[in-house]
């Protein structure tokens, strides 16, 4: 193992080189495209083997992944925001093919207004498509839970494809230190991949996403492959435990942070959690007893893990840096549904923040703690809220004032 | 076209590739070809479906083929058909016997083929791609009821349309300014010029289309039994002309030199049944002849 300072990009290029990935089909899109031109760079010029195939759009990439996945290659692509939805009906496709293949989404917030900056929107969207979600919060992480997707993804109880995410810029472009594996010892984790039943040969002919009619087989198959979601629970466990034998960093379903004793939590995913706990840190310092919730999976969803952590708590704050219009945070409505009728849960407080990349500062996360303890004192819970500052709206103002105020052109009636 | 095992129709291949029972229409001109061109090509083949009419011929736990099938997307047949053969070239390279590989073969409609999955295609064939891409034209979205798509002809009644009034797209046309390896058309009842062109088309490398016209009963209305007799007025009255594409020139294959009006073949359908009642629409038939002709005297190479 040797430490190098790699960006998130970089870190997700490696996993996939050490993840001896045969297949990369790639489009570019901010903040994604270092990846693949990273892998493109190692591919040409023999540093990598594999083969790396420029798609015309992220649809065509994604039903290009499936197709060699099914083949029976190891194949790894990534993408970000538009590209996310654009390849949305082939993320869709996928886990019902049992194509176990790995995904980076670099998050970038979707339009409109059209942005370059990281939220959770994009890879929200892919939530119900069968698709495992990991979720990272450092470039150490990005490498290693890539590593673990496709441990996941081949699983023979599992047999879905993997989303890893990482947030854009905050992570994609920030070079942290990380540890990187020889190759040996990730072979020692990670096997060549052995696709059993998928493969197109010319002596066992197959047809692969046959239609069904009825709803019978559609039932069937569709919670079949919500099942193999679901087992993928404890076999992240187990995976992690292997994980932690050859490289020696354990990785958890839920990370937990300063939990004991806290009657106060944070709850977030992705590299946002990593200013949580700074501000944990300061939180306690000043004697609040608060701490901190980081779900590595969002699908399949830790339901047991939140629960064993939160019940018992007097309020957990999530922090979604998504919006679902019309609802609210997603994140929030996901863990509600953990917690609903539970006579022990927490008060739950929805924040939603960090939209198009917007920061939150330590402040904010005193605000979020003071208003969660006054909720805990009164009994009252407080609405959702948006995390906007005074400042943030005054800027809009002015900008408004400009679009507004433009001079007229000559003619035109004032 | 010399050099082709099928000088008659006694050589045409004698095993089948495609089983009965299919969930097709009767009549069904896609399936008339799609058979003919499976028996040449052979059981190593691997179909990459986009959406449309033929996605039904896979149809848990059943398939007519004996080769294998991918269903994809409408829009991405093309870049299935590439990772499935970059996955091959992979797992050959790294050892796999050559007697395993696969042929492969999108099948597509025209809606598809000219429409959502154009971008997807010329991206393919521009990659180089080695692929067959068959498409079976039935000049509509015929699967869901034969709405107008943008090879529906001139003229043509759809569900979405009374009358169109735009001429077919010309996909033979935007196939070969891409200069792929090989185009040609197809038709099902033509079964030898059929034959020596898939024979040829397989014999070679890269991006190569079989562009056929379906005839198609339920789309086009007209009585299953007379799919055959819709087809031979197709290339007869030069409506459909069989051609192909190699080394940078078109050939026309079959050449109707006495060609019959074009109102022979419109006059079967009831597509067209409006442009002869309640009364005789002369200028629309003339047009449709004046573009049939204009193409035939521009043709050097017959």
């Amino acid at each position: 193992m040797t430490r190098h300072l790699l960006s998130g990009n970089a870190a997700a290029a490696w996993g996939a080189r050490l993840a001896r990935a045969d297949y990369v089909p790639a489009f570019p899109i901010t903040p994604q495209t270092e990846i693949i031109e990273t892998l493109a760079g190692w591919i040409e010029s023999g540093a990598m083997p594999g083969r790396l195939t420029l798609l015309e759009s992220e649809h065509s990439m994604l039903t290009a992944a499936c197709a060699a996945a099914v083949t029976g290659v190891r194949v790894f692509t990534a993408t970000s925001s538009q590209g996310l939805l654009y390849a949305l009906e082939m993320i869709y496709a996928a886990p019902g093919l049992r194509a176990p293949f790995v995904l980076v989404n670099v998050s970038r917030g979707v339009q409109t207004p059209v942005t370059l900056e990281p939220d959770h929107t994009d890879v929200l969207a892919a939530r119900d498509s069968g698709f495992l979600q990991l979720h990272c919060a450092t470039c150490q992480e990005v490498l290693d839970s890539i590593l673990i997707a496709y441990r996941l993804a081949e699983h023979p109880d599992i047999r879905l494809p993997v989303l890893v995410n990482l947030d854009g810029f905050y992570l994609s472009f920030t070079r942290e230190p990380v540890l990187l594996p020889s190759v040996e010892q990730t072979a020692r984790f990670l096997p060549p991949f052995a696709p059993e039943h998928l493969r197109f040969r010319a002596d066992q002919p197959v047809a692969e996403g046959a239609a069904v009619l009825g709803s019978a087989a559609y039932s069937y198959f569709r919670y079949q492959s919500h099942l193999a979601a679901l087992a993928a629970l404890p076999a992240f466990e187990a995976i992690c435990a292997e994980f932690d034998t050859v490289f020696g960093r354990s990785y958890s379903i839920v990370e937990a942070y300063r939990m004991e004793d806290a009657d106060n939590v944070f709850l977030m995913i992705g590299s946002f959690a990593t200013k949580a706990k700074v501000a944990v840190d300061r939180l306690r310092d000043a004697g609040r007893r608060v701490g901190l919730l980081r779900p590595r999976l969002t699908r399949p969803w830790p339901e047991a893990g939140l629960q064993r952590w939160l019940l018992g708590r007097r309020t957990v704050m999530v922090v979604d840096q998504n919006l679902s219009m019309g609802k609210g945070g997603v994140l929030a409505t996901e863990l509600a549904s953990s917690l609903y009728g539970r006579p022990d849960a927490p008060r739950l407080l929805s924040f939603i923040g960090g939209l198009g990349g917007r920061d939150i500062g330590v402040e904010e996360f005193h605000e979020m703690a003071a208003i969660a303890q006054r909720s805990a004192d009164t009994g009252a819970t407080p609405p959702p809220r948006l995390l906007y500052t005074a400042d943030e709206l005054r800027e809009v103002r002015k900008l408004q004032a400009i679009a507004h105020n433009a001079p007229r052109r000559a003619g035109e009636p004032s | 076209m010399t050099d082709s095992s099928f000088a008659h129709l006694k050589n045409l291949p004698k095993a089948r590739q495609l089983a009965g029972g299919t969930p097709m229409c009767a009549g069904c001109g896609g399936l008339q070809v799609l058979h003919q061109v499976l028996d040449i090509l052979g059981e190593n083949t691997v179909l990459i479906n986009a959406a449309g009419c033929m996605t039904l011929l896979a149809n848990y736990p059943y398939t007519p083929l004996r080769g294998s099938w991918l269903y994809t997307a409408m829009a991405s047949a093309p870049a299935g058909a590439q990772g499935v053969r970059d996955a091959l070239d992979i797992l050959l390279e790294r050892g796999l016997p050559k007697e395993q590989d696969l042929t492969v073969v999108v099948l597509s409609g025209d809606g598809a083929a000219g429409g959502i999955g154009l971008s997807a295609a010329s991206a393919a064939i521009e990659r180089g791609l080695d692929f067959i891409y068959l498409v079976y034209d039935n000049e509509g979205y015929g699967n869901t009821g034969q709405q107008q798509s943008a090879s529906t002809p001139h003229g043509a009644r759809t569900a979405t349309c009374r009358d169109l009034r735009r001429w077919k797209k010309d996909l033979f046309a935007i196939w070969t300014a891409h200069l792929p390896t090989y185009a040609a058309t197809l038709i099902g009842c033509e079964p030898l010029d059929l034959a020596r062109k898939v024979e040829k088309a397989a014999t070679m490398k890269g991006p190569r289309l079989l562009l056929a016209l379906a005839p198609c009963p339920t789309g086009w209305d007209f009585d299953p039994a007379e799919t055959t007799e819709i087809g031979r007025l197709a290339v007869r009255s030069g409506i459909w002309p069989l051609k192909e594409y190699a080394d940078g020139r078109v050939t026309h294959t079959r050449a109707p030199h006495d060609r019959l009006p074009v109102e022979d073949y419109l006059s079967r359908q009831g597509r067209f049944r409006h442009l002869f009642e309640p009364q005789r629409d002369a200028v629309q038939l003339g047009e449709i002849q004046a573009a049939v002709d204009t193409y035939w005297n521009e043709i050097r190479d017959y």
